[in-house]
Order: structure tokens, then sequence, then C-alpha cells
């Protein structure tokens, strides 16, 4: 009897406990697996998506609305001149190793990242540094060669997080930062676990004790993992078909936001017929953009009429100058010498938007009398070779991911072959201007000129299809930069 | 005095014959006439079951599922066919000339045979595919290479057996050539086992044409072919099932139409079978 009742108090009280203490682990789901964990030294934007913000830090960073926000520089200073930056660094703040952050490791990240034998993949916000200067271990001057309008914006970026020198040689399997996560463990081809920094100096914002980054590459194993609960979260779903059924499933939140990746079927502008604006122009008339994207992505992602993202508080909405236009599109290539037809091939990489948007394009240049032949390659290393290096293409397709690459189309040996000295100077003017206005004008001028122009067929942003469990919070809803940060997720109870 | 046997039916014959013959017969008709221009893209009536649109509904572009099935047949074929054609030529060829000489020519022959059959048609296609770009001659050139083998071995085994027979031996005892005995008496022997094997090799063939195509080593987007038409319904399985079942179903009807009709023949042209009314 006593046993019974003792029996039915125990229950009683296990009942009257919370349902559920809420969680404080996370498992997030990523397509790829990054090659090493160091974005100081390698361009794979998977890298980022693991590391930044939450294993290293830079100076600054970028928020989830885009914009520079303080880091380890809790503020600074830019002279008149636009010329000199001194920077004031937060104290107490240590390496996951224990040892001391301090301006020295500061000058150390950022001339390991500028040394000509340097791999940075992102030299160029480091090109305008004239020198670094320590004046105590909590101020850094860096004094630049010229002005530098994005110098802070860059500085946010997985390319410029600080890195300590004793430690920096071995991050890429071993990585040693400042954030609010240390790294625990990486299981190659599955995993990568970090655990909660308990030295880190903004630790009362992290409430998760351990994140781990799964690696499924199938879009219908994503689907599964998820459902299955052995992801928590997929910021960026592979398969845009499967990801209306979660839109649909209250247990999850569905999130379709941006990327920067903007997807262009790139045209080879030295070679004929390209070399003449009007076929090109023609080629855009012909691409009902709206109809792509619902072939091409289930509808998700936003049309582009440019080469920027609308992340991007320069952005510009130019899908109107060249408007989807059948007449018009035959009436161009008639006057160029066309009318009687036109045969050209795109190289389509394997990835599903480009190959199912290669597709879309072949049936709409068939519209208007083009006949494009469609020939797979392989993507990165054919296409890489074939298309990018040696420039052997008349069209191709891919979605380009850096934030703020505008200036590719200003770049002499890039692959579209496209010159064009008045866009050249807008660019280089703009990423000189400091003041934010002037230098937005600019950018909105030289998205403007690569509108009309069409050195490639502006289709779509990439959308970042993100899906997540419904008690999660705090995830990102867009990726202004490539990213996957988890400092101030939690779960709600 | 026996009747003169006529091919013997039998309901593997009758079925694989139907089947086939109906394969065949969709792929020429898809030469003239399809319901709907298979590459024709409209996006609006993407995902449609059958019956809403057309009889087998529309794929993920809008397209007209029946006649991408349609040309997908001629597709299948059109690599297929050569493919083993090629094979079985060469091969054959091989086998025969295994048969002829013997000795060390034999010995090669049969070792190379063997290590060229141990690459899977796949992994050869894609090799071929880095020689000469992927597509469709790839691919005929990757089942051929599959097929060499294959038949370079049955020919051999039953060329020898036909070697044996005292005709032969008085045909060579006259002096006569070889290639001779090959041409005249040897393969007309050997024609009925050759026929069943290409049967099978062709079954074998569309099945390793749809691999291929699933992979992207096959027909080119946008022409239809079975293969990628599954790969692509493969992330639309739970909106649109009727995507991945149609191919799947016209891929099964056709290796099991050619297999049966394989078999049937082996049963019907092969004499040693017992109860099938061949003359003593």
């Amino acid at each position: 009897m006593t046993k019974r009742l003792l029996t039915a108090a125990l229950l009683l009280s296990v009942s009257a406990l919370p349902a559920f203490a809420a969680k404080t682990s996370l498992v997030v789901g990523m397509p790829i697996e990054p090659p090493g964990l160091d974005p100081t030294i390698a361009a794979p934007v998977a890298i980022r998506e693991v590391t930044w913000a939450n294993l290293y830090e830079g100076l600054v960073r970028i928020d989830r609305a885009g914009k520079v926000q303080p880091l380890l520089a809790k503020s600074w200073e830019v002279a008149p001149d636009g010329l000199t930056y001194t920077f004031r660094l937060q104290e107490g703040v240590k390496f996951h190793d224990g040892s001391a952050f301090d301006s020295a490791d500061v000058k150390f990240a950022f001339d390991r990242a500028r040394d000509p034998k340097s791999t940075n993949a992102q030299k160029q916000i480091f090109a305008p540094i004239a020198s670094i200067e320590t004046p105590d271990p909590a101020t850094v001057v860096i004094k630049l060669k010229e002005t530098s309008g994005n110098f802070l914006y860059y500085l946010g970026w997985g390319d410029a997080v600080i890195v300590a020198p004793e430690t920096a040689a071995s991050n890429a399997a071993n990585p040693v930062g400042t954030g609010p996560f240390k790294f625990k463990s990486w299981t190659r081809g599955d995993r990568v676990e970090l655990a909660k920094n308990p030295d880190y100096w903004q630790k009362d914002k992290v409430k998760l004790e351990s994140v781990t980054f799964r690696f499924i590459s199938d879009a219908q194993a994503q689907v599964a993992a998820l459902k299955a609960g052995d992801v928590d979260a997929f910021p960026n779903l592979g398969a845009p078909e499967l990801f209306a059924e979660f839109q649909k499933d209250a247990r999850f939140k569905a999130v379709a936001g941006n990327t920067e990746g903007e997807t262009v079927a790139g045209l080879n502008s030295a070679k004929k017929p390209f070399d003449d604006v009007r076929v090109r122009r023609a080629l855009m008339h012909a691409v009902d953009r709206k109809a792509l994207i619902e072939g091409a992505y289930s509808g998700f992602g936003q049309p582009i009429g440019s080469f920027f993202s609308p992340n991007n508080p320069a952005f510009v909405d130019t899908t109107n100058v060249i408007p989807y236009d059948v007449e018009k599109a035959k009436a161009l290539l008639k006057e160029a010498g066309y009318g009687n037809g036109l045969s050209i091939t795109i190289k389509s990489p394997q990835m599903a938007y480009a190959s199912r948007s290669a597709e879309l394009l072949s049936a709409m240049m068939a519209e208007v009398g083009v006949d494009l032949k469609i020939i797979p390659t392989e993507f990165p290393a054919k296409w890489i070779e074939e298309v990018f290096k040696n420039k052997d293409y008349d069209v191709t397709i891919v979605s380009h991911t850096e934030p703020l690459d505008i200036d590719i189309f200003a770049r002499d040996s890039y692959y579209f072959n496209y010159k064009n000295e008045k866009f050249k100077a807008l660019v280089a003017e703009a990423a000189k201007t400091t003041d934010e206005k002037a230098r937005f004008a600019k950018y909105a001028e030289a998205q403007r000129i690569l509108a009309e122009d069409v050195p490639a067929l502006f289709l779509f942003q990439l959308p970042k299809l993100g899906v997540w469990n419904a008690k999660v919070q705090g995830l990102w809803e867009n990726s202004p930069i490539p990213s996957n940060d988890v400092t101030e997720v939690s779960w709600s109870e | 005095m026996t009747k003169r046997p006529r091919i013997p039916l039998n309901s593997a014959l009758v079925i694989g014959g139907i089947l086939t013959a109906l394969l065949i017969v969709t792929a020429l008709v898809s030469l003239v006439w399809t319901p709907e221009v298979p590459t024709r893209v409209r996006v609006a009536m993407r995902l449609k079951g059958p019956g809403e649109v057309g009889i087998l509904g529309t794929d993920h572009f809008g397209r007209d599922v029946a006649s991408l099935l349609m040309v997908g047949a001629w597709n299948s074929l059109a690599i297929a066919w050569p493919a083993v054609l090629l094979g079985a030529a060469i091969g054959t060829a091989i086998g025969c000339a295994a048969a002829a000489w013997k000795g060390l020519a034999d010995e090669i022959a049969m070792r190379v045979s063997d290590v060229v059959f141990a690459f899977p048609a796949v992994l050869s296609a894609i090799m071929i595919g880095a020689l000469l770009g992927s597509g469709p001659l790839a691919a005929i050139l990757a089942i051929a290479v599959f097929n060499i083998p294959v038949f370079a071995r049955v020919t051999r085994g039953v060329a020898l057996q036909v070697w044996t027979l005292d005709y032969i031996a008085a045909a060579r005892a006259i002096g006569k050539h070889p290639l001779r005995i090959t041409w005249e008496d040897v393969l007309p022997n050997i024609a009925g086992a050759l026929i069943v094997q290409v049967t099978i090799q062709l079954a074998l063939a569309i099945l390793t044409e749809a691999g291929l195509s699933y992979l992207g080593l096959g027909v080119r987007p946008p022409n239809p072919s079975w293969g990628r038409m599954l790969s692509d319904a493969q992330t639309y399985l739970s909106q649109a099932p009727h995507l991945a079942i149609a191919p799947g179903i016209a891929i099964a009807l056709s290796v099991l139409g050619l297999n049966l009709l394989g078999d049937g023949l082996r049963d019907a042209l092969d004499p040693t079978l017992k109860g099938r009314g061949a003359t003593a």
C-alpha cells in the first residue's frame, strides 16, 4: 500500500515538472562541407557558413540587415580625409586558447592577409592599406593609400576576421578565434561540432551550449533529416520544390529570404554575335523572368535586372529596363542581321537551378528564333577551366554569391569579356567614395549601365530557403553575407 | 519424315514480342506525331496530374509527359540499337577469330575481353565522356564497349562447338580458308544464339542508357530521355508522383519485353532444349 502511494506521489511530482526544459543544443544542416575552417585563406562559402561570427570575429560585423556593427572594435574614428581609421578595441577579450586579444593580433591578421603569398580570397579588402600602427594594445590605426568607401563593410567579412599569430597556421583544421563558440571536433564527411565558449566576452548573449553543423548534400535526405528531427535547422534547403510542404507544416518555420547570389547567364561579349549589344538586348527581351523563376525555383527568388543584391541598401530595381518582350527581341535580332535565326550554345553546370534555368532559357530562346543548345558541364572544376579561365563559351549560367561584387564586370580578365571604360571608372570611383549617399548614387548608375548593356542575362536572386523547427528563434532570414550566425539563437519552451 | 519445324510459339515469345513491338511502334510514331511539342515549356501548367492536362499530365516545366515519353522511347532506342549492334559486330568478329585460330590469339582476345568486361558501362561512359565530352555519342560508345566482350565470349563458345562438327573438319581437310569457313558455315549456325543475345543486350542497353541519362551522361537536355525524366522527378516525388511512375513503367516494360523476347527466342531456337519438336 505504502509502495503504491509512493509510486503515485512520485508520478505526481514528475508530472508537476515542466514538460520540457528549453533545449540548449542545435543541429544545423548544410548542403556542402567546408574544405577547411579558416575563412582567411580560401574562398568557399561553406567555410564562412560554419565559422563566421561563431568561431571567429572581425573588428566589425555585418548584421542581419546587412549593416556594419561594432564587434572587436567598440568604436572607430575616420579622419576627415578618409585615409586614417582609428579603432578602439574591446578589452578583456580572449582567444579560445586563453591568450589575450589586442592590437598586435589585428596587425598580424591583416598583414598576414595582405601578404603577397597569402591566399586570402578577397585581397581587394586590404589593397588600400598603406600601414597598420598599434600605439597601444587597445588601439589600431590603419592608414590607407586611397579612400575606400566600403572599407568598414569589408572588414565585416569572413576574410577579415582576427586570428592569433600562435594559432593562425593551424586554423584550417583546428580553428581558434574569439567567437562565442569553440571548436570541438570535426568528423570529415559528416559534422563539425562546436561548444559554448565559457570565456566569451559577451557571454550573456549566448544561449546555446553546443552547435553541430551536419553536411547533407542530397535534397531528399535534407528533408528526411528535418522531419526526423535529426537536424533542427536547414538555413539553405537544396530543393525549392520540397520547401512548400514545410510552409504548410506548423512544426516548422519556413522562410524564403534573399542570398547574395545573383543568378546570371553570362554572355561572351568578345565573341560574335554577343559583341553586338542589339543581340544581347534581344536575348534579354526573350527572357520571361517570372516564368523562369517559377519553373527553375518553384517561384522563389526575386527577379533582377542588373548585378546587385536586393539585400544591399544601394540596390535599385532595373527589371523594367529590358522587360520580357518577344516582338522586340525578334525585331532587334532582325536589325542585327539574325532575322533568319541564330544558333548558340549554353554551358550549363550540374546545379539544379542552373540546369533547369538553361532548359527554360533554351525554350524561351526558341520562341524568338534562337537555337540555344545546352552543353552540360561540371562545376566547379570543369566550368572554371573551360569558362572562367579559357573563356571558351557562348552563354553560361551560374550564381555569383559574393556580396557587393558588381566590380567583376569592371575586371578586364573576367570571363564575361565585357569592356566598358565608363562603367569601369564609375565602379572604381564608387569604391573610393566615402560619403554613403554619393556612393549609393554611383552604384545605382552602375546598375543601370549593366541593365542596358546586358553583358549577362540578369535572371534572379538566388533565394535562401530556410527551414527550421518552429521553436528555434534567432536564425537569419536573409543572408546579406554568407553565414550561419547562431550567436543569439535560442529555443523557446 | 517430320514436318519442317516452324518457330514454336511460347508465351514469353508472344508477350515479349508484343511489348517490344509496342516500344518500337511508339518510338517510330514519335518521329511524326506527338500529342504536344515535347520541348514546349508551359510554366503556367506545371505539375498537372494525369488527365488534368494531357493523358499523363505535365512535368515541372509544364511539358507534356506523354509526348516526352514517346520521344524518350525513340531516344532510348536510338542509343541502345547502334550501341548493341556496334558491340555485337566487333565482339562477334573477335569471338569468331578466337574460335577459328585458337592458341595464342584466342588467349589474348579472351584476356583482353576480361579486362574490358571489368569496367561497368557507367564507368566507361564517364571516361569516354571526359575524352569526347558527354553526350549521346559517348553513351553509344560506352555501351558498345561494354558489349564487345559479351559477344566475344558468347560467339567463341558456340563457334568452338561448331568447329568440332564433322563437315567443318571435312571443309578444313579440303583446304577451305578459315575465314570462308567462318562466314559460310560457322556464322549461319550461331546466328540464333547471337539474335537471342542481341535482344537481351538491348534490354540491358536501354537500362544503361537510362542510368547514364539519369547521371547526366546520356541524351542532352532538352531532348527528352527516360533516365533524365526519372532524375528530374526525384525531388517532386511527394507533389507529382506520376513524373517518376510514368518513365519508371516505360523502362520496366521495355526491359521486360526485350528480356521475354530473348528468353522466348532462345527456347524456340535452341534445338537442344527438350520437347521443342526439333528434328533429331
